[in-house]
């Protein structure tokens, strides 16, 4: 009787051989790090130093206010390309064949030496201020990240307007609604669910890019950790300490991107 | 003065010309079927009543108001879309594919129209929606999101979406050829008693059946113009022209 065999289950020997290897490598990096010459206990201190705190709130209100910029510019320049307005269309399109063609790095550059060329900045018969004086090293970081970042919002929101189903907005019409309050009710909410995957993981981009600022000495996290350790030399432990910030930072990011997700999720 | 009033309209879509100078005129409380093989612009035509299509050439009016134009001085002006949303408040509108709301619950979908549209009191809306879903049976499903409904509860749920703006008239492009065969009967009923309810509808639909017991008067069209027109029983069980012998010997 075939029941009465005794079953022998297909064994893994590769498992174990890969696993055993992936161990080793982790232990022997463990070792290595806690045999370098780090002073590991120094490095909570260099977490919570005020300089430290003070470039982690820069960081925060830097990322946060380019992505928040990009988003709302990003809508508009997708609603231009998707516009019937030819001028407004090859406009859109021009925006975001410059601002993400170009190195953030190189505009945020740009920005911060704007006074070079231009020694006001004015509207005429509103304003007119020295451009230095407008142009500080946030502002600088802020259109150098938000406009690049602007550019890649446009196509994904595109992207998500694209998805909505051409239906959804005849049925919209169709009950009375403008076009106004269609985008507002019907197609935007379903264009989340295409939207924020991608806007998420660009922001998790945004705020490592905020380290792009401190080469204009903009006090974000990697500045205040160059700031520190040009008073005690601990240049590794103090960028260690940077880094642990931009774990958390980057993990908070991913929970809220989760609930968001969740929020706009499928019914 | 009928309530729809369409003279010589004409439509293209690039150089295919769908429409090709349609009358037709329909009186307040009548039903009208359009019947007609696929492509004969049959629902080109009831896109056209609302304006969600602009016609080429010709005119239509709706209880006295020319469709995707404001008339002044002696001339038509065409309509903003904003303006065009305003015309449409009054007729109402039922898809083949349904198009319900994904991301709002059945009872949400009704309420839209009169919360956002006519900016209506909540309250009073939703009790005026509980009652149309009543009305089609599905005062139960309130609270299920259109997914979670079957294509004919979705269909009814349409339904009672385009009525809660209180349309006088009602439009209904190809109601139920989306449905599975068994669910075509509620939707079909729900229409029946609409219709014996005094509301004005125009609807395309391959159900002679249907055509045959609700319709005042049936519309054969072809090839974008009017075959033949007139009550049911003239024009299915004793069509004058061989196209619409033709089409009728297929579909009975």
């Amino acid at each position: 009787m075939a029941s009465e065999l005794e079953v022998v289950p297909l064994r893994h020997p590769g498992r174990w051989i890969s696993a055993a290897i992936v161990a080793l490598v982790v232990a022997g990096l463990g070792w290595a790090m806690a045999e370098a010459q780090i002073q590991w206990e120094d490095v909570p201190g260099f977490f919570t130093h005020p300089v430290m705190l003070e470039g982690l709130l820069n960081t925060i209100v830097l990322a946060v206010a380019a992505q928040g910029g990009a988003i709302v510019l990003g809508i508009v320049v997708a609603l231009m390309r998707l516009s019937a307005n030819p001028v407004a269309r090859w406009f859109a399109v021009g925006y975001i064949w410059l601002f993400r063609g170009l190195p953030v790095l190189l505009q945020i550059l740009i920005w911060f030496n704007l006074a070079l060329v231009f020694k006001n900045i004015s509207v005429p018969m509103l304003f007119t201020v020295p451009t230095n004086v407008v142009m500080t090293a946030f502002v600088a970081a802020l259109l150098g990240l938000g406009l690049n970042e602007s550019a890649y919002m446009a196509e994904i929101v595109r992207a998500g307007l694209s998805s909505v189903d051409a239906g959804q907005t005849e049925a919209a019409k169709s009950i009375g609604m403008t076009p106004l309050t269609t985008l507002r009710r019907v197609v935007l909410p379903q264009a989340m669910r295409v939207i924020i995957p991608p806007t998420g993981n660009n922001f998790i981009n945004m705020i490592k890019g905020t380290s792009m600022a401190s080469v204009i000495a903009f006090l974000e996290l990697i500045h205040a950790a160059n700031n520190i350790s040009s008073r005690n030399l601990e240049i590794m432990e103090t960028l260690f300490a940077a880094a642990a910030w931009y774990l958390v930072l980057v993990s908070l990011a991913s929970v809220g991107q989760h609930y968001l997700e969740r929020a706009y999720g499928p019914r | 003065m009928a309530l729809v009033e369409a003279v010589g309209v004409r439509k293209s879509f690039g150089h295919t010309e769908v429409l090709r100078g349609i009358d037709l005129e329909v009186e307040r409380g009548e039903v009208v079927c359009l019947l007609g093989p696929s492509g004969a612009g049959k629902s080109t035509f009831l896109r056209c009543v609302n304006h969600l299509e602009t016609i080429d050439a010709g005119r239509i009016w709706v209880d006295g108001v020319p469709v995707g134009f404001r008339a002044a001085h002696g001339k038509l002006h065409e309509l903003r879309e904003r303006e065009a949303a305003h015309q449409r408040r009054d007729i109402g509108m039922v898809f083949q594919r349904f198009n319900l709301f994904p991301h709002r619950t059945a009872l949400e979908n009704v309420m839209e129209g009169p919360v956002q549209v006519l900016r209506r009191d909540r309250a009073e809306v939703r009790a005026e929606a509980l009652a149309l879903l009543e009305r089609v049976g599905l005062v139960e499903k309130a609270g299920a999101y259109p997914a979670q409904l079957s294509g004919g509860q979705q269909q009814r749920v349409a339904i009672a979406r385009a009525l809660a703006m209180k349309p006088k008239l009602m439009l209904f492009d190809e109601p139920t050829s989306a449905l599975d065969p068994e669910l075509v009967g509620e939707v079909l009923d729900v229409m029946t008693s609409l219709a014996r309810d005094g509301m004005t509808m125009i609807v395309v639909t391959h159900e002679i059946g249907f055509a045959r017991s609700v319709a005042d008067r049936v519309v054969f069209l072809v090839d974008g113009a009017v075959v033949e027109s007139g009550t049911p029983a003239a024009v299915l069980d004793n069509p004058q022209q061989p196209r619409t012998q033709q089409f009728l010997a297929k579909v009975l």
